[in-house]
């Protein structure tokens, strides 16, 4: 059995969605191909009949800043991505966690979207977005007009469905794309068209870190991202994310709390911690980390990268 | 689809489930692009992609519609627009520093090394050494001259920007009493590979480069449980599928139905009603008119199991009531090393320490995974493709199966992309040999990352208990060691391998009282045998790490400890050998000593006692960062020893156009061999290197040149090389003389010329002499080494040692338990170095192996189960791991040894691994005794 029969490069929205809702039904999403071809030549995966190549859609490769937000396609190539420049002066986090990701090889295909898509965790990519508060443009089979791209270049409003062509956009947090490990809430037919991060303002940094170990698969034993608004050195606003902390990625929402209008002191970062520890759900991995393991190193991250976000604002 | 591939546009049409890689490959030839893993870990099967690198593997060839595709192939081409002839066409500058710089070794993950920085060096004419550690990130090289690569890579950079090439470094010699170099021409000169070309041009072919009219593909069924009696197999499903030719089991093995380099307990296949002793176990094999069909015909295999209790460690398989797993029971030897009276040595003692260690199976990972092609010949004979380190052995083994005369089968060796000893058994040569005499057609048998990791032998686990006395002063009294080593299913080369591991057990120190046991058990984890180290990588650790301790112990400086115990001329091993010259140990610990007090920044002669690179620093700005140096040195035999017959035959041979070609079956692995054996027979007849051509791994045209293990090759076959040139060389002044009436002895070879009494001729008259006078130029040599005692019998163990010091700076995370290695300083002692440039290469590859098996190599298997069988899942080290390396070689020759030279393939990598943990130790106080490092472990015991 081939791991494919058709491969499909898609030229449109509207072109993907109809190959993807036909049948027969085991049709396949397909960016970069770095997590979906290794599941599927390695069993994790069923094989598909048609892969729809959705970076050929030229939406998905749109980079754009409006007047409010940066525009990310989905499926920008990571390599791609780093080098654009608006990418470093708004949100370093996401410029960081990166250039983590493969080497350059695998950075020249792979997309943010599947990042996302895969739904893992701990994903590097999608725990900086969470921590800067992206939202995501989804597109679905609906009737409707042909998108217009002048209104995406407006600074679209958060959370309105826009209905266009035969496709329907519409725009969620990105924590909804998220039903557990390995499995996002997008139904066949459904695409991840861009991300929306709000644009930086004064005061305001980010910065991501991870823990690898040298053994076995590299990805992240630990991963976080904070988002910080400054004053002084007051915290007006924070967001952290992690992973991996349960079945999604984890928004530390009581540290958050704890943490907004206190200072950023050690008493402040012990207290944090400590409500990521009664938040997060740590698993001990076999041969990876124990969950003790981990939450030491939750303490370590949190000082890190808000140190480094610290040092990082304007 | 149309597309453009190295400048040519092509249309053709992908196929289901097709990878740009397997288009390239299979269908356009291009087999220069090559596939390593399959899962876009280690870079091999790099491409350009409109300008872009990616993963040819993992690239559907689909997606390549319309693109442009630049394959190692088009390099050289895109400087030569006009198709030039094979000989002058113009390396690309980065194919040319590749070359100049010793980058390559195997070669076989070269073509992706060399598009990978031909993409970086396109965006960044520049680059520093971090983006090219960068950029290579993911491209791994298991030889492991990243540090070569890197300046490779820089060099070009500079001349494409029209700038001077950086020079290749070489380590500096240090001889030992010596004022004025050896008299040699070839000798310790910079050489090139004579297949460096083929190897950067992607020219090179690999076993599963091959392809022949007819050729089947094979597929091998595995057991997939540890232990088990098979109960029931039916393979009629798979017989009917179409595209299947032949299936075959245990009962249509014509001959001999075990194999193995020792003993032959190994079954070719397990058949019903046998037991089943690891996963990799065979059931069945099968060849099929393409892979694809072959591998889904092994789905329909149906094996029936009665499972049994598995035998998963060492100490397990020792007890009395563990299930017995082969005829013998778990026992493969118990090992025994006496010298003294321990029990005097311990009463002697004032200190007595004690401390039990463990080491981890690793894996050669080998960036070209095994692959075999069988060829039946029309006259009954076959013909084996591989790349195999023992050629002669698997002609036995084959035959043996076959039940044919040897002479019958003829292993054609190939190049190897990397071996580490996990070459030297049998993987698929005998599964293909069965299956082309079954179907009477070209059968090729690849495994995949997958199946070799399962498969291949790997190097033995330990549990390894050291107990140590001495005085006060830090002379060793007595030391004890027991070992438990993990064999595995089979024995394999496991009681060689574990033998090496006891001698070496109480470490290169002259000790009155040693004793050392050694359980070599069966369990039903994967095989273990030959691994680079050969058993000493294990027991050095242990002994290393003690003697640190006990240092520590005694607050001496562990540099002095081991000078004042070190073993020189005079001393007398463990085994009862009297050390009667070449041991180069103390100048080695002296010149590692020195470097390492000028890289401190120290003076010389500093106070002994607390030496500053020995005690833990913090990083500036970042307290959490500790770093410290840690100190080792090691020993480690060349050649068989232990009474085993060591000989190799050599035959060099003069054409009429004056070149030379030697000829043995010793394998090339990578190592450099084809390059030592090419620098000796041009010193023999003072010509240019380039005139000697080097056949090996060919058991028709090639004479027996034994195994390619134990660090022997250099001093075996190339005594051998030495002498068929010397004879050749008297034969042809013998000849000369008569006919010029001279006496043989005025008649001296130089640059490719005769002198006969004041006039000269060149070789290749000389040659044309002989032939018309009905003779061939050509002399055979059968080399035999110095004589060796068993262990047991004192006297000579070996006729050689090999000695290195190393030191090893790390900084280790206090927060997070990582640890890194900054530098390493390593001074060997090789006896000569007689190719400096292949020596850099073995020293800085080698160092590179010590620190995977130090902090990133772990082959994890589950009770039996393996769960490391992923490249992604054992990780080898990548080029950002490289340290700062400096490289001193040692000359301590040893006189029996060709020009002087002893082993130096293991020995280099020996000494990291304790070097790193006692620096660890030294940086934070954690003591490391199991392997690798972990750093939970570390965090763990600082808080
Ligand atoms: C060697 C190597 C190293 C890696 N290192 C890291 C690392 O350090 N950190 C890390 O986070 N990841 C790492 N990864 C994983 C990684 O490359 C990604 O997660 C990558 O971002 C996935 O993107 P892709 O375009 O390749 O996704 P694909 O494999 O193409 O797709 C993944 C999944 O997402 C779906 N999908 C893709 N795009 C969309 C879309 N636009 N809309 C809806 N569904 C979609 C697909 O159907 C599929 O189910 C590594 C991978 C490799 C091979
Ligand atoms: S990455 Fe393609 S073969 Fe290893
Ligand atoms: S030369 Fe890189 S793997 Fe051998």
């Amino acid at each position: 059995m081939s791991t494919w029969n058709t491969y499909y490069q898609a030229h449109s929205l509207e072109d993907a969605i109809a190959v993807l809702t036909q049948s027969p039904s085991n049709n396949q999403i397909i960016a970069g191909g770095t997590d979906l071809l290794l599941e599927i030549q390695q069993g994790r995966h069923p094989p598909a009949h048609t892969l729809v190549d959705i970076t050929t859609i030229p939406e998905l490769n749109r980079l754009e800043v409006t007047s409010a937000y940066l525009w990310i396609g989905s499926a920008v190539p990571l390599a791609k991505l780093i080098t654009w420049q608006p990418l470093q002066q708004h949100c370093l986090a996401l410029y960081e966690a990166i250039n983590l990701i493969g080497g350059p090889q695998v950075r020249n295909v792979a997309t943010l979207g599947g990042n996302v898509a895969h739904a893992l965790p701990a994903a590097d990519g999608a725990i900086a977005l969470l921590a800067l508060d992206a939202t995501v443009w989804i597109a679905s089979p609906e009737n409707g007009r042909t998108i217009d791209s002048s209104q995406v270049n407006q600074s679209t409003p958060n959370n309105l469905p826009i209905e266009v062509g035969q496709v329907r956009l519409r725009n969620q947090p990105l924590l909804d794309c998220y039903a557990g490990p390995g499995k996002s809430t997008l139904s066949a037919g459904e695409i991840l068209v861009a991300f929306q991060i709000p644009l930086r303002k004064d005061g305001e940094s980010s910065a991501f870190r991870r823990v690898m170990r040298p053994q076995g698969v590299a990805i992240a034993i630990q991963n976080m991202a904070v988002w910080l608004h400054l004053e002084k050195d007051t915290i007006m606003d924070i967001r952290i994310a992690l992973g991996p902390a349960g079945p999604k990625p984890l928004r530390a929402h009581f540290a958050e709390e704890k943490m907004r209008g206190q200072k950023l002191s050690q008493a402040t970062l012990s207290e944090a911690t400590a409500a990521i520890l009664a938040e997060a759900r740590f698993r001990t991995s076999p041969h990876r980390a124990t969950a003790e393991y981990r939450q030491h190193l939750t303490s370590v991250l949190l000082n890190e990268t808000l140190a480094h976000a610290e040092a990082g604002r304007r | 689809m149309k597309l453009t591939v190295n400048g040519k546009e092509i249309e053709i049409e992908p196929q289901p489930g097709e990878m740009l890689a397997h288009l390239l490959r299979e269908r356009l030839g291009l087999t220069g692009t090559k596939i390593a893993c399959e899962e876009a870990e280690c870079g091999a099967c790099t491409v350009l992609v409109d300008n872009v690198p990616v993963l040819s593997c993992s690239y559907p060839a689909a997606k390549a519609a319309n693109k442009q595709v630049l394959t190692i192939e088009g390099l050289a081409e895109l400087n030569n627009p006009v198709s030039q002839s094979d000989h002058e066409f113009q390396l690309h500058p980065l194919q040319e520093e590749f070359i100049e710089h010793g980058a390559v070794q195997c070669g076989f993950c070269i073509p992706g090394q060399i598009m990978t920085s031909y993409a970086l060096l396109q965006r960044n004419p520049h680059p520093s050494e971090e983006d090219i550690h960068q950029a290579l990130k993911d491209t791994l090289c298991r030889c492991a001259g990243y540090p070569t690569i890197t300046r490779a890579v820089q060099s070009a950079a500079a001349k494409l920007r029209g700038e001077p090439p950086l020079r290749p470094v070489l380590p500096p010699v240090v001889r030992e009493g010596e004022l004025t170099p050896p008299p040699y021409k070839v000798i310790g000169s910079k050489q090139a590979r004579p297949d460096a070309v083929e190897k950067v041009t992607g020219k090179a072919k690999f076993t599963d480069d091959l392809k022949f009219p007819g050729m089947l593909h094979a597929r091998v069924k595995r057991a997939l449980v540890p232990h088990a009696i098979l109960k029931r197999l039916d393979v009629t499903q798979a017989r009917k599928l179409p595209g299947v030719v032949a299936v075959l089991t245990a009962q249509d093995i014509p001959g001999e139905k075990t194999h193995g380099l020792v003993i032959y307990d190994w079954p070719v296949m397990i058949g019903v009603g046998e037991r089943v002793r690891y996963v990799g176990d065979a059931i069945a094999i099968i060849a099929a008119e393409t892979r694809e069909i072959a591998t889904q015909a092994l789905d329909l295999i149906v094996a029936e199991y009665d499972l049994l209790e598995v035998v998963a460690d060492p100490v397990r398989a020792r007890q009395p009531d563990a299930p017995q797993l082969h005829p013998n029971g778990n026992l493969l030897k118990h090992i025994k090393v006496r010298k003294g009276d321990v029990t005097h040595g311990f009463e002697d003692a004032e200190i007595i320490l004690e401390h039990t260690f463990h080491t981890a199976i690793t894996d050669h990972a080998f960036m070209e995974p095994e692959c075999s092609i069988a060829r039946p010949l029309p006259n009954g004979r076959m013909e084996i493709y591989v790349g195999s380190q023992i050629p002669y052995a698997d002609r036995s083994q084959v035959a043996r199966a076959l039940g044919w005369e040897e002479e019958r089968v003829r292993i054609v060796g190939q190049l190897m992309g990397g071996g580490f000893g996990g070459k030297e058994d049998i993987a698929g040569q005998i599964h293909a040999a069965l299956l082309a005499n079954a179907t009477g057609r070209p059968v090729k048998l690849l495994f995949d990352r997958h199946e070799s990791l399962l498969a291949h032998p790997k190097r033995h686990s330990t549990q390894i208990r050291v107990k140590m006395g001495a005085k006060r002063d830090g002379r060793l009294t007595a030391v004890e060691t027991e070992l438990y080593g993990d064999t595995g299913a089979y024995a394999s080369l496991g009681e060689k391998v574990l033998t090496r591991a006891t001698t070496h057990s109480s470490g290169p120190y002259d000790i009155p009282h040693t004793r050392a046991d050694c359980y070599a058990m069966y369990t039903n984890n994967p095989p273990a045998g030959a691994f680079r180290g050969f058993g000493v990588t294990q027991s050095a650790f242990a002994i290393e790490s003690m003697m640190d301790i006990l240092a520590k112990e005694l607050n001496l400086d562990p540099i002095e400890l081991r000078r004042q115990n070190a073993l020189r001329v005079g001393s007398i091993t463990n085994t009862g050998q009297l050390l009667r010259e070449s041991v180069g140990l103390l100048e080695c610990i002296n010149l590692v000593e020195r470097e390492l007090e000028k890289q401190a920044g120290q003076m010389e002669g500093a106070s002994r006692t607390s030496r500053s690179y020995f005690q833990p620093r913090p990083v500036e700005g970042k307290p959490h960062l500790r770093r410290a140096w840690g100190f080792a040195v090691a020993y480690k035999n060349t050649g068989l020893g232990g009474g085993a017959p060591d000989k190799a035959g050599a035959e060099v041979e003069l054409y009429e156009d004056g070149t030379l070609e030697v000829r043995t079956s010793s394998a090339e692995l990578g190592q450099g061999l084809v390059t030592v054996l090419r620098m000796i027979v041009a010193e023999e007849f003072a010509i240019q290197p380039e005139k000697v051509r080097v056949l090996v791994m060919d058991t028709d045209l090639t004479p027996d040149g034994g195994p390619t293990t134990a660090s022997r090759q250099t001093f075996v076959s190339g005594n051998a090389a030495r002498f068929a040139a010397q004879s050749l060389r008297n034969a042809l002044a013998a000849s000369l003389a008569e006919k010029y009436d001279v006496p043989p002895a005025q008649i001296r070879f130089i640059e490719g010329l005769a002198q006969v009494n004041g006039h000269t001729l060149p070789l290749s008259e000389v040659a044309k002499i002989l032939r018309s006078e009905g003779r061939t130029p050509r002399a055979y040599y059968e080399y035999w080494a110095p004589e060796t005692k068993p262990l047991g019998e004192g006297g000579d163990m070996h006729f050689a040692f090999s000695f290195a010091a190393q030191a090893a700076e790390v900084e280790v995370n206090t927060l997070t338990g990582e640890v890194r290695v900054l530098k390493v300083i390593s001074a060997i002692d090789v006896g000569r170095a007689i190719n400096p440039l292949g020596l850099q290469g073995q020293f800085e590859g080698g160092i590179m192996m010590g620190i995977g098996n130090a902090l990133t190599e772990n082959f994890i298997v589950e009770n039996g189960v393996v769960f490391t069988d992923r490249l992604a899942r054992y990780r080898i080290p990548s080029i950002m791991l490289t340290p700062e390396i400096t490289a001193i070689a040692v000359e301590h020759p040893a006189s029996a040894g060709p020009y002087g030279a002893k082993g130096v393939g293991e020995i280099v990598s020996i000494p990291t691994t304790p070097a790193i943990t006692n620096a660890i130790y030294n940086a934070v106080g954690v003591r490391i005794d199991h392997l690798p490092v972990d750093q939970e472990v570390i965090v763990k015991e600082l808080t």
